[in-house]
């Protein structure tokens, strides 16, 4: 198969995946199946979803590096945005049914209460990440583009977070998520070690700085 | 399982009048706020069930000014976590537990401590409706017609002594019944407690079943605590053993996480739970977060007696 193949049903997979959350609760809330609370249900799913694009995101670079398989770095983009996607959904439902619009039950929320707080952080950072993921701003930003977009990791670990203080009793899931992104945060050492810049001029690590469109930066 | 039921007439003919006058009283309180809302048979039904619900809640839904839940809400969305944490597992999962037959183990200070079986507890109580609204700790609501028995019947027929200050509950523990005692989610069994003067209040009952019917399992069959103006979680289920002590019981959710759960967790607007505001709830089936939630879940009236002079933002 020819790359430009590979990377459309690459693609083609990604959408159908990061769009099944979404159509199931779109169906379940049609034909009213998300029982007495569907707001929960909405809630629970979308914040999840959105927990673990991210992560999934954060797979690929090393993915790639432990393959070599370079057409997967296209499904970067479209990961993130998907997660964004998730999140703006499960903050909207949370403004809208929690907090009824009322903008001072929300800071009061944000204010008080720290796994809303750090729940919203998480979503503040993601914000820029998501508008600067284009190739324009790609190449306006140059090499502080690629440290601006370490921030998925700091979203990431937020909403670990947030997502372990929601939980009442079992703790389970946000710790198994919380080892997946430890994993991936070990293996990207690294990228985050002073030093790496020099690494890089003699020519590795160079792909952390392509795009998904494959444009190289800095 | 030998329960009097009652035939489809006005509860008002087969319960002491005493009792009935209590009832509506009861009903009224449960009724306060919210303007009429009558809503037809087929409304109580919710979508999958097939239950025969008694014709009698159709009349009595068109009494109340909070409309009752329906017994499809009541039954598919549950706090049980001995079934599984989601809110539908207890529904899913709760198809192996047999609650008959049963027995609970009333020990402790009383003079009459012993195994009763169940139907040997029915047979000297007065069974009724009792329409309470739930409000759980999670910030949600329901309204639910109970069936069952003022716990304080059961109390005077074991004659606790004077150093019993306390009644504790505990529900069965059955992992090969109850996939969720299978992991250490809670510490299994599951406790809870009352002050003699709580346990002994006309509100306080054991339900034996909902919408007139058998308790179905996911909802703590055949035996569980309802105590209307507290948190659900004090609703401890499948009651197994009831114990008259000296001592406050520490219960589940308190050992669980002492700095959000109490002992009391009484309803309160006023005092919010460290991780979410409790002074609004979401009505079910309703979507909006928008019910002003009501100091003793609106039975302020009835309980605050209990509590005079206690600081409530303290004794959470």
């Amino acid at each position: 198969m020819s790359t430009k193949k590979t990377v459309l049903a690459l693609k083609t997979g990604l959408w159908v995946a990061a769009l099944s959350p979404a159509a199931w609760l779109t169906r379940g809330v049609v034909q009213g199946e998300l029982g007495p609370n569907p707001i929960e249900t909405l809630t629970r799913v979308t914040g999840l979803t959105a927990l673990t694009l991210l992560l999934v995101t954060l797979t690929v670079t090393p993915f790639r590096r432990a393959t070599g398989w370079n057409p997967v770095i296209k499904l970067r983009r479209p990961l993130g945005l998907f997660a964004f996607f998730y999140a703006v959904s499960h903050f909207s439902i949370w403004f809208v049914f929690d907090m009824v619009f009322n903008l001072g039950y929300m800071i009061e929320d944000i204010a008080e209460r720290k796994y809303i707080t750090i729940g919203m952080a998480a979503f503040l950072v993601l914000i820029p990440l998501a508008v600067t993921s284009t190739r324009g701003w790609i190449r306006r930003l140059g090499r502080k583009w690629a440290t601006l977009h370490k921030g998925a990791y700091l979203a990431t670990a937020l909403a670990v977070v947030h997502y372990f203080w929601v939980v009442k009793a079992d703790t389970r899931l946000p710790l198994l998520l919380g080892l997946c992104l430890a994993v991936l945060l070990m293996i990207r050492l690294p990228a985050f070690a002073p030093g790496r810049r020099s690494s890089r001029s003699v020519g590795k690590g160079v792909e952390d700085d392509v795009d998904a469109e494959g444009v190289r930066v800095g | 399982m030998i329960i009097r039921r009652p035939p489809d007439i006005p509860s008002s003919e087969i319960t002491p009048e005493s009792v009935y006058v209590n009832r509506r009283k009861f009903i009224k309180a449960a009724a306060a706020g919210a303007a009429g809302f009558a809503l037809g048979p087929s409304a109580l039904y919710g979508a999958e069930q097939s239950q025969e619900i008694p014709p009698r809640f159709a009349r009595l839904q068109s009494e109340l000014d909070e409309p009752l839940n329906s017994y499809g809400d009541v039954t598919t969305y549950n706090n049980f976590y001995e079934f599984g944490t989601a809110k539908d597992d207890p529904h899913r999962n709760s198809g192996d537990f047999q609650p008959e037959p049963w027995t609970v183990s009333i020990g402790g200070e009383c003079n009459k401590p012993g195994e009763y079986h169940l139907e040997d507890l029915l047979s000297g109580v007065t069974l009724e409706d009792r329409v309470y609204r739930l409000r759980c700790v999670e910030a949600w609501s329901m309204v639910i017609p109970w069936y069952g028995f003022q716990l304080s019947s059961l109390i005077n027929r074991v004659e606790p002594t004077g150093n019993a200050r306390y009644i504790r509950f505990e529900t069965v523990v059955r992992p090969e019944e109850m996939p969720g005692q299978r992991a250490p989610i809670l510490n299994w069994p599951y406790v809870e407690g009352l002050r003699m003067d709580e346990a002994m209040h006309p509100l306080t009952i054991l339900a034996t079943g909902v919408y007139g019917m058998d308790l179905p399992n996911q909802n703590g069959a055949p035996l569980r605590l309802v105590v209307p103006w507290k948190y659900g979680f004090k609703g401890v289920k499948s009651i197994v053993r009831i114990d008259f002590v000296q001592d406050m019981p520490l219960n589940t959710w308190k050992r669980q996480n002492a700095n959000e759960y109490g002992f009391y967790a009484n309803v309160n607007p006023n005092v919010s739970h460290p991780r979410w505001s409790q002074a609004r709830e979401r009505r079910l089936p309703s979507l909006f977060k928008n019910f002003d939630t009501m100091m003793f879940n609106g039975y302020t009236e009835q309980v605050q007696s209990l509590y005079a002079g206690m600081d409530l933002e303290r004794w959470k």
